[in-house]
């Protein structure tokens, strides 16, 4: 297998609009970085991610974290690690190119809060007013 | 405005914002200046609309699992049936495969077919050991009497969890799609950017995975008077 590109000349895009992928007038390699930043770029992402999956692990099978604590805890390294995967693999960065992005994450982020949380805090409630009878006797108690 | 319609042809895609010198890249604020933004940036803001809408579905099967975790009918608890060395291993295997996909990403920027290819299998076999794992698991449980139908704990953990796999399941076979295309086509522009969705597609599985390790296995298996 060649590393050619095969069949088609470099200068030909199929399916792109005149012009290319770049914006008119951007200089030609704009968007290439070296290869080797960007290797280290993946790697500090695994190596992040595999510390914080190793830390998920390490905090559930000791008690070095006080146990009611522990669901907390494990919820932020979570997080942390979700945070890893935007910025090195997901690339979400700060960048002008990036605004919409983000704003639709912090937007998707809010929703995702609402439904998780609001739906634990109303069923909780709901339990707290509504199950000091057992689901038999309720049964039993229907005509 | 009628003056700039006029001197339009001059100046096609800058829409009358000029770049600081003739060779400058044209200054792109947000705002409507410095022309339409490439193509592969409102793909992959297409795409990324689409993930979140994902995500949000998903958002939904934690809250139901969340509030059903409890409700197990005198079934199994997730304490009985969760097995956190498989749930290690499956992380292992779905971080790894993001993190050959971010190099097969790589490989594409280079136009090498032959590392583009070799790191798309290695994303491939990983994901496959993954949903091997995984289907071993639901297989067990399903033996021990802990189907979907059991209880609604069961029902909720397996809407969530399985909705990961077939989402997964989903990726492979779009990897293999790739695969083929790259291999077939080339790296033609198109090719790239049906492939930068699917990277996006592969690693925002791996972060769902995340929550669902962390919230659902190791949260799960807690001590009863540790949780919440």
């Amino acid at each position: 297998m060649s590393d050619e590109t095969r069949g088609h000349s470099p200068e030909y895009d199929a399916g792109s609009y005149v012009g290319g992928d770049r914006p008119p007038g951007a200089p030609p390699d704009a968007e290439e970085h070296s290869l080797r930043r960007e290797v280290g770029g993946y790697v500090t992402g695994f190596v992040l991610a595999i510390l914080l999956t190793v830390a998920s692990f390490w905090v559930r099978g000791t008690d070095f974290i006080y146990g009611p604590a522990l669901a907390v805890a494990l919820l932020v390294l979570a997080v942390a690690q979700m945070g890893i995967h935007l910025v090195f693999f997901l690339h979400i960065t700060t960048d002008p190119d990036n605004t919409n992005n983000v704003l639709a994450l912090a937007f998707g982020v809010l929703i995702v809060f609402l439904v998780v949380f609001g739906s634990i805090w109303v069923m909780t409630h709901m339990n707290q007013n509504m199950m000091h009878v057992p689901m038999d006797k309720l049964l039993q108690m229907q005509p | 405005m009628s003056t700039e319609v006029l001197r339009a042809p001059q100046d096609p895609y800058h829409l009358g914002h000029h770049p600081a010198a003739p060779n400058a890249p044209p200054q792109s604020t947000g705002h409507g200046a410095g022309g339409p933004a490439p193509k592969r940036i409102v793909v992959g803001y297409g795409f990324w609309i689409f993930l979140l809408s994902d995500v949000i579905m998903f958002a939904s099967f934690f809250a139901a699992y969340s509030v059903l975790f409890k409700s197990t009918a005198g079934g199994p608890t997730a304490q009985q049936l969760y097995d956190l060395h498989n749930t290690a291993l499956e992380t292992v295997f779905l971080l790894t495969s993001t993190f050959t996909c971010g190099l097969a990403s790589l490989a594409v920027g280079q136009r090498s077919q032959k590392w583009t290819q070799i790191a798309l299998l290695c994303t491939g076999l990983l994901g496959a050991a993954f949903l091997t794992l995984e289907f071993r698991e639901f297989a067990s449980f399903v033996a021990r009497g802990a189907g979907p139908s059991r209880s609604a704990f069961l029902s909720s953990f397996f809407t969530l969890v399985g909705c990961h796999g077939v989402h997964v399941t989903a990726g492979l076979l779009w990897l293999g799609t790739m695969m083929a295309q790259f291999y077939a086509k080339g790296f033609r522009i198109d090719i790239r950017h049906r492939f930068l969705c699917f990277t996006l597609f592969w690693h925002a599985l791996d972060i769902i995975w995340v929550a669902i390790f962390s919230l659902v296995y190791l949260v799960g298996t807690l001590p009863a008077e540790f949780l919440p």
